[in-house]
């Protein structure tokens, strides 16, 4: 097997001009994961700059209404309101130790842009965030964030406009930039290293809820539940458990429209369009025609909105270490609300999916079952999406 | 001998380097697309090299990316863009064609029959734009059941011990990739495509023909005066496709005799 397989899935497909400065990253990131000088840096930072660790939070009202134990793994509390900043931190400081001068990242709902933009100012590296034009309009407070902290937002007007077509820029910006620029990739997706290194930086939210929970229950959960686009928030709090075969694993895609109606991101879902292919550098479920054409793909919530998935969820989902499920746009949106309501958390519409699957599957649990629900992100940015899908208010 | 090893040899013999326009099969529709690779053909394409759209295209700028969705919106698959190279080679035995596919579309046909349709149709050499060597294996395997030559990308980032893997693993010819980015069409020549064709050419037994950005016959005096073998065309006349678009005439008015300045340039 080739480099950076997760079973049959993952590896390298790209152009050769890329492949020396993935070769370059790949080394570089090798050295950081075994430097102390490197860690140290990176767990300072997520210290005392991101403000982790989050906290896992009792849902008591939630818990009581559905008759289980719900916790909340807080990393909508994490420095710019979502997960994806351990991720930007950790490929910041990397970029610096490369010494490249420019960072690039692609961004759908505009946390990860967020995020890159908000680790280049505090480290001091130049950067570009590509993001479709549909996710523009709908992300608007994202982008404003993005260009407080200097970074330039260049709009992707090609293909479907969204998360997609922007690492498609990102990729042709770094095939002619790669000597001084480093592609901060958002996701556990795209070429080896990138779905290896993500899940590394990522997995401090697990690191930390697994420590957590058995300080205050002093046992593990019977299950955690994550949302899955790309599926880096879910890989973070997974990994640490996958050895824990008490511990289910669930990932909930988005379900859009419904399956029926080809309207939808859930390439584990639909036997039908999602398929083993190849997209952005690696092998995985990718929604496609027959021939191999990607689908365009729709979410409410624009970091669900995206064709492939990551490899290692692939792999996962094939041992049955995890599974895989979708909760649809209103059950996502009942359960933004419904979260709201009850705990005073507003939680992004990307985790609401999380949430609308733990509604259900508390159904199949007795009071004294743990369950774990990851908030990936907060959901202030959504809230115009929200009104607007809810017919003008929030009645 | 294969069909472009016959058509190099034939070219040295003239002291003539390779003309090789690029287009995407399908663009802007079928029919039109094989009246201008016909028209190619008949006013100085020495090979040609025929994209497979796709509709995440990475390593194609802007010209290549919007004929991919031309040709997708007009109907375009793997089964037409078979059916359309079947025409192609009817209409000329000899040409060599080469393709230019992203990895998915050989993978979800089903890599050995990819090959062999291939094969049939009448194509001699297969680039797939996202498989590096590493990846290659499955790919080569089926190229040599099926006589087909796998070609191999050479960039201005390749390192000496990419170099070395790819010259041992590549057939037909070696495609030089000008500059580091996507294709588009470019205005000035830079020195370090000269430099990459002098790096490369002592090493290689297979011919170089370079591309990305090589858009006028300047451009192609000077590769060739590096020693280059060939110069492969894509953007520059894709942007003729577009800038005529629905005047089918025009279209192949302005592509031969922009064809006959281009293969003007490649002989001594």
């Amino acid at each position: 097997m080739t480099k950076g397989r997760f079973g049959e899935f993952g590896g390298q497909y790209i152009p050769e001009t890329l492949m020396p400065a993935v070769e370059e990253l790949e080394k570089a990131f090798y050295n950081a994961k075994n430097s102390k000088k490197f860690l140290a840096e990176f767990h300072g930072l997520l210290k005392d700059y991101v403000g982790r660790p989050t906290p896992l939070t009792f849902a008591s009202r939630l818990s009581k209404k559905l008759g289980c134990k719900i916790y909340l793994k807080r990393e909508d509390l994490a420095h710019t309101g979502a997960h994806k900043i351990n991720n930007a931190i950790g490929q910041a400081i990397l970029a610096k130790h490369m010494g490249k001068k420019r960072i690039i990242a692609e961004t759908g709902a505009g946390q990860h842009g967020t995020a890159t933009a908000i680790a280049a100012a505090k480290l001091g590296l130049e950067c570009d965030i590509y993001m479709g034009e549909v996710d523009i309009e709908r992300q608007k407070p994202n982008v404003l964030r993005m260009k407080l902290a200097g970074a330039r937002v260049i709009p992707v007007s090609s293909g479907s406009r969204t998360l997609k077509d922007a690492i498609n820029e990102c990729l042709r910006d770094w095939t002619a930039s790669c000597e001084t620029t480093h592609y901060l990739l958002g996701s556990v997706l795209g070429p080896h290293p990138y779905p290896e290194m993500v899940a590394f930086f990522q997995s401090v939210i697990g690191e930390e809820a697994e420590k957590q929970i058995l300080v205050a229950e002093g046992r593990l959960p019977k299950a955690i539940i994550a949302c899955v686009g790309g599926g880096s928030n879910a890989i973070g709090i997974f990994k640490k458990f996958v050895q824990e075969h008490k511990v289910e694993l669930i990932g909930v895609e988005a379900g859009g429209m419904g399956l029926d109606s080809g309207k939808h991101a859930a390439r584990f879902a639909d036997k039908k369009l999602g398929r083993p292919g190849v997209l952005h550098g690696t092998f995985t479920h990718v929604l496609q025609d027959k021939f191999g054409q990607i689908y365009n793909t729709h979410s409410v919530s624009a970091g669900l909105d995206y064709s492939a998935v990551g490899p290692e969820h692939s792999m996962l989902r094939k041992l049955k270490r995890a599974k895989y499920t979708f909760a649809t746009d209103k059950e996502a949106l009942a359960a933004f609300k419904f979260l709201s309501e009850t705990e005073g958390i507003i939680p992004a519409l990307e985790s609401s999916h999380a949430v609308a699957y733990a509604l259900k599957y508390a159904k199949t649990c007795d009071s004294k079952d743990i369950v774990i629900i990851n908030i990936s992100g907060r959901g202030d940015k959504d809230l115009d999406i929200v009104v607007k899908e809810m017919g003008g208010s929030l009645e | 001998m294969s069909r472009f090893a016959d058509r190099f040899k034939e070219l040295e013999e003239k002291g003539e380097a390779a003309f090789i326009p690029f287009v995407v099969l399908g663009d802007p529709d079928f029919e039109t697309s094989f009246e201008i690779i016909k028209t190619l053909i008949k006013n100085g394409a020495d090979a040609l090299e025929l994209g497979f759209a796709f509709s995440d295209p990475i390593a194609d700028g802007k010209t290549v990316q919007e004929a991919d969705q031309r040709a997708l919106a007009a109907g375009m698959d793997t089964d037409k863009a078979l059916s359309l190279i079947k025409k192609i080679r009817a209409f000329n035995k000899e040409i060599p064609i080469s393709l230019l596919v992203y990895y998915n579309l050989i993978l979800q046909r089903g890599i050995e029959k990819f090959y062999s349709n291939a094969k049939s149709a009448g194509v001699d050499a297969v680039l797939a734009a996202d498989c590096p060597v590493e990846e290659a294996q499955p790919l080569l395997k089926a190229a040599k059941k099926s006589e087909i030559d796998q070609v191999f990308i050479v960039a201005p980032t390749t390192t000496e011990s990419r170099l070395k893997k790819i010259l041992e693993t590549a057939n037909g010819y070696i495609y030089l990739v000008s500059t580091l980015g996507v294709t588009g069409e470019r205005t000035s020549l830079q020195n370090r495509t000269i430099e990459l064709i002098k790096r490369v050419k002592p090493h290689s037994k297979l011919p170089i023909c370079v591309g990305f950005g090589i858009s006028t016959p300047e451009h192609i005096k000077g590769i060739i005066l590096a020693g280059a073998d060939g110069a492969i065309v894509g953007s520059a006349i894709i942007n003729l496709i577009k800038k005529n678009a629905g005047n089918t005439k025009a279209i192949l008015k302005s592509v031969s005799s922009f064809c006959v300045e281009l293969k003007k340039a490649t002989r001594p």
